[in-house]
């Protein structure tokens, strides 16, 4: 099931089934010694199709880049990079901490940070790596701040202190770095009072939910926002006056469809917006086609395309514009400049945008001043 | 070394048989400094039988042909034990250097062997009455460092392209001294047994001191030749952004971008490149980037030094028409 | 062979550089350390030849910043001993100065091969690599792509040129090399093995010996360069424009 499932494994020397199959007969260095260990976007759906329930995605393929790894493997350029990164800086695109609240800058109300609070909040945000310094992403933390702001949520983020909760880390293989930044995140969650955790970022989500607790023995109270915005309706929708007039279609990601089953939240806030017509694209929900950056994915961009000659997102997109939407809605920060990349190098620039929900949230509420595109 | 007269010295840096265009741009320089010291241009030019390669050297006062066979070829100290020499004989105010693979091992050879100051790196020297000032950049170009040199003898590493190579050609034949090398080299613990070519295989574009970018706005392959040539001119290489290479007109080896190459090259030709963060995150350090795109608005001009907002193909042939016509070899 | 490598930590330029209040200085308060690059290939480059030929490694670094984490990382990666040296002030020492500190330290201990980078982003008064070579009176080649000892009692190496031009040279040891790169990038070692290191692996430290600072320099100013905004536009028609193109690379002397 995994081998049909995958949806790069025509570009693998070995599909996830043929290399369960080597390593059975204790063929393991053929497989570090192919390509298929680093086609892996970490997308799931092997894990959800198998019928033995092996952990595929989160046990098999980061135990073989593990074995990679310490066998001395030359390691892809970018991928090597960004765990250096992730190690030094505590994000892997190798910025300053100091940096990490630069975006805060464009949000237009007040980003509080918690160890300047010095008091108890309702929602500690954990921003992440790529809505704190993706030039892309910075956007929707902003308008995830208005969001918030005009809610009323007495919220607050870590700033510099944040370091990435490691989820692509884990999945490329990196058990130790795993290690380590879970150590370090544990302690700063302890250092702060806080009701609950809200995050942006699916990643993040999916270990505090899952890795995290088993990592430590402790529950870490996570909400994505679209369950932490769907749950608070009420003061939600009577800020949501402009209209915007559009038909949308609302891309699944992994971590919040295969692996949690959120598939109302979004759609629901979505719904929410006057205006907004929703409309399915092929291959949702559990069958949802992966953007292809998940699991050190976004640092393996190259190797990908050099065995595949096409990204998943590429793919994902075609499947967005056979609806005749205007937009493609995204609830994860990989997304947006993924699809947006995708957009452009298959020739399809401005025939539908890219906007995180969160984004569209903030136009209908006004809080940006701004009309829809 | 307590005493220096004011002369200048320049390190005439060779190979195969052709004097590096760095070394001119020493020889500039170093006319403009000779002359506010009131010392002269001494050129060395050390070597096998390279005394033809003394004619191009006018700008200097006089050079100074050290031939040997055991010079033949460049060794760090080989030549570092003749100009070390020569310099305790006459010691000059100035040793100029390029910052080069030949100039800084020599340089910080010299520097340690004869225990006198070094400033590598120096993209200005000034001269403040009798004090030699100059400028040293570090850390990739984003930090300077104004240094004054004492009253003697001084080493110094020149980055290359600091300075104009016109001022330091010349028609003049220069006052050539022969003379046999001043010390013993067949003790020398470092021997060149062969040179070797550039290896089969591309370009390096992370090495390439001029790079011509091509992005989207190059519309089709045929459209390459056209940068191809521009980067013949100016000594470098064609590079792309990420949907040039995804389309498999160039090889993945030329790919600038965060999941390409990072280079730092002298200058950066931006053609039809918008500047999406992918691609910057190769490219922002390049000590010069101009731009040319038909967007006004692109990112690509909030990262360059100066900017074009017109067609490239508008541009791009006027400006290999007006270098290829600069070319001093130009028929 | 006994191998000793040499590593530098250099200012981190993901940080913002400040000037210190003196203006001759950095400002230390935001400034990281990380280890100068060539000198990570200058490890790597040890650790292939140790790999192929045997002999030991030895990984040396000068306190400051971050040096431990460097040393716990070349212990990880496959160093056999790691040293630090101690006792150096943070002020007023260039590389001239730093290399007198080394040079008597590697005289005592008089390894077959020293290698370390030929260059790092904040040399302004020398080299290490040649700096070393020379007071240690030693045979020396910088700017090496590749290092190898298929004979007793030397190296051949290989010294870049420009234009992917190279000369391949014969050095009899000791000597010291000053590395430009591996012929392989520096092998990344898993997080684990550098948390293991740091647990199961000691540093030794040395105090380092004193010697006179040299003189002959005066720092007058540090500084940074204006910091560029958004690109200057040019205007005219396109000749009147790819004309001012050249007159720009004319007085960058990029116009061959």
């Amino acid at each position: 099931m995994c081998g049909g499932s995958c949806p790069l494994a025509f570009a693998m020397e070995y599909t996830p089934r043929h290399s369960i199959y080597l390593l059975k007969e204790g063929l393991l260095d053929q497989v570090l010694k192919s390509n298929t260990l680093w086609l892996c976007v970490s997308c799931y759906n092997c894990t959800s199709r198998c019928p033995s329930g092996l952990k595929i995605t989160d046990v098999l393929f980061p135990a073989l880049r593990d074995a990679a790894m310490s066998a001395g493997h030359t390691l892809p350029a970018e991928f090597k990079k960004a765990l250096d990164n992730t190690y030094r800086y505590g994000n892997s695109f190798g910025e300053a901490p100091r940096k990490r609240m630069d975006w805060a800058r464009g949000a237009g109300v007040p980003v509080p940070i918690i160890s300047q609070l010095k008091r108890p909040v309702e929602a500690l945000w954990l921003v992440e790596c790529y809505p704190a310094y993706h030039p892309r992403n910075q956007l929707q933390a902003q308008a995830m701040a208005r969001v918030l702001h005009s809610m009323g949520v007495d919220f607050a983020v870590l700033g510099p202190e944040e370091r990435c909760v490691g989820d692509c880390e884990r999945l490329s293989g990196e058990a130790g770095l795993f290690e380590s930044l879970v150590e370090k995140n544990i302690a700063l969650f302890d250092k702060y009072e806080y009701d609950e955790i809200v995050t942006a970022d699916p990643h993040a989500f999916n270990s505090l939910t899952r890795i995290y607790p088993d990592a430590t023995g402790r529950q870490f109270p996570v909400r994505h926002y679209v369950e932490f915005l769907a749950a608070r309706m009420d003061a939600l929708r009577p800020l949501l006056g402009n209209r915007i007039e559009a038909r949308v279609t609302y891309h699944d990601n992994c971590c919040l469809g295969r692996m949690s089953g959120l598939y109302e939240s979004p759609r629901e806030l979505l719904r929410a917006i006057p205006g907004i017509s929703l409309v399915e694209m092929p291959f949702t929900r559990e069958n949802a086609l992966c953007c292809g950056g998940g699991g050190g994915g976004m640092w393996l961009d190259t190797v990908i395309w050099q065995a595949a000659h096409e990204r998943l997102s590429d793919r994902r997109v075609a499947h967005a514009l056979s609806t005749g939407a205007d937009i493609l809605a995204v609830s994860c920060p990989f997304e947006a400049s993924r699809f947006e990349d995708a957009l452009k190098s298959t020739g399809n620039e401005g025939k539908i945008v890219v906007k995180d929900i969160v984004e569209l949230l903030d136009e209908s509420a006004g809080t940006r001043g701004g009309m829809p595109a | 070394m307590s005493t220096s007269g004011q002369d200048v010295w320049v390190y005439v840096e060779h190979l195969k048989g052709e004097v590096l265009g760095h070394t001119y741009e020493l020889l500039g320089k170093g006319r403009e400094v000779a002359g506010a010291l009131g010392g002269r241009l001494v050129a060395v030019l050390a070597g096998s039988a390279v005394q033809p390669l003394a004619s191009t050297l006018g700008v200097a006062d006089s050079v100074l042909c050290i031939e040997d066979a055991g010079l033949a070829e460049f060794t760090p100290e080989g030549h570092g034990a003749v100009l070390r020499a020569l310099a305790e004989k006459d010691p000059p105010r100035l040793m100029l250097f390029g910052a080069t693979s030949a100039g800084m091992d020599l340089a910080a050879l010299t520097s340690a062997t004869m225990g006198i100051p070094l400033v590598v790196n120096c993209k200005e020297i000034g001269i403040e009455d009798d004090r030699v000032v100059v400028t040293s950049q570090m850390c990739g170009g984003k930090l300077l460092g104004e240094v004054e040199t004492g009253g003697n003898m001084v080493a110094l590493t020149v980055l290359p392209g600091a300075f104009p190579s016109q001022k330091g050609l010349s028609d003049r034949a220069p006052t050539v001294q022969n003379l046999p090398s001043p010390v013993p080299l067949e003790g020398v613990r470092t021997r060149v047994t062969r040179l070797l070519e550039p290896e089969a295989g591309d370009v390096d574009i992370t090495r390439a001191p001029v790079l011509i970018a091509v992005g989207r706005g190059i519309q089709r392959q045929d459209n390459l030749p056209l940068a191809e040539e521009l980067a013949g001119l100016l000594g470098g290489a064609v590079c792309a952004s990420r949907p040039v290479i995804d389309q498999g007109w160039l090889p993945l080896t030329r790919q600038v971008g965060k999941s390409g190459m990072v280079v730092k090259p002298k200058f950066y030709l931006a053609l039809g490149i918008s500047g999406a963060s992918e691609h910057v995150e190769g490219m922002k350090d390049s000590e010069l980037t101009i731009a040319v795109n038909s967007d006004p608005r692109a990112p690509i001009f909030d990262v360059a030094d100066y900017g074009v907002a017109a067609d490239m193909f508008d541009v791009l042939p006027i400006l290999t028409e007006e270098l290829r016509a600069r070319k001093p070899s130009a028929p | 062979m006994n191998i000793a490598v040499l590593l530098s930590m250099v200012p981190d330029l993901v940080e913002e550089l400040e000037i210190a209040p003196s203006g001759v200085a950095l400002d230390t308060q935001w400034l990281r350390y990380l280890l100068s690059e060539s000198d990570d290939h200058a490890l790597e480059q040890a650790l292939l030849l140790k790999e192929r030929y045997g002999g030991k490694v030895t990984a040396l670094a000068l306190d400051r910043g971050e040096a431990e984490e460097a040393l716990y990382t070349a212990l990880a990666r496959g160093a056999d001993e790691a040293v630090k040296l101690t006792g150096i002030p943070e002020e007023g020492w260039g590389k001239r100065a730093a290399a007198a500190v080394v040079g008597a330290v590697l005289k005592e201990s008089a390894p077959d091969l020293i290698l370390t980078g030929v260059q790092a982003i904040d040399d302004m008064d020398g080299h290490m690599a040649g700096a070393l070579a020379g007071i240690l009176g030693l045979p020396f080649v910088g700017v090496t792509r590749s290092v190898d000892a298929p004979g007793a009692g030397k190296v051949l190496v290989q010294k870049e040129y420009p234009g992917g031009m190279a000369a391949e040279i014969e050095v009899d040891l000791p000597a010291v090399i000053g590395v430009l790169s591996a012929p392989q990038p520096p092998r990344y070692v898993p997080v684990a093995r550098i948390r293991e290191a740091r647990k199961t692996r000691t540093i030794s430290e040395r105090e380092a010996p004193s010697v006179a600072a040299p003189e002959g320099l005066v720092i007058r100013r540090l500084f940074k360069p204006e910091p560029a905004e958004r690109a200057e536009m040019l205007d005219g028609t396109p000749e009147e424009m790819a004309r001012q193109i050249v007159t720009i690379l004319e007085n960058r002397g990029l116009v061959r």
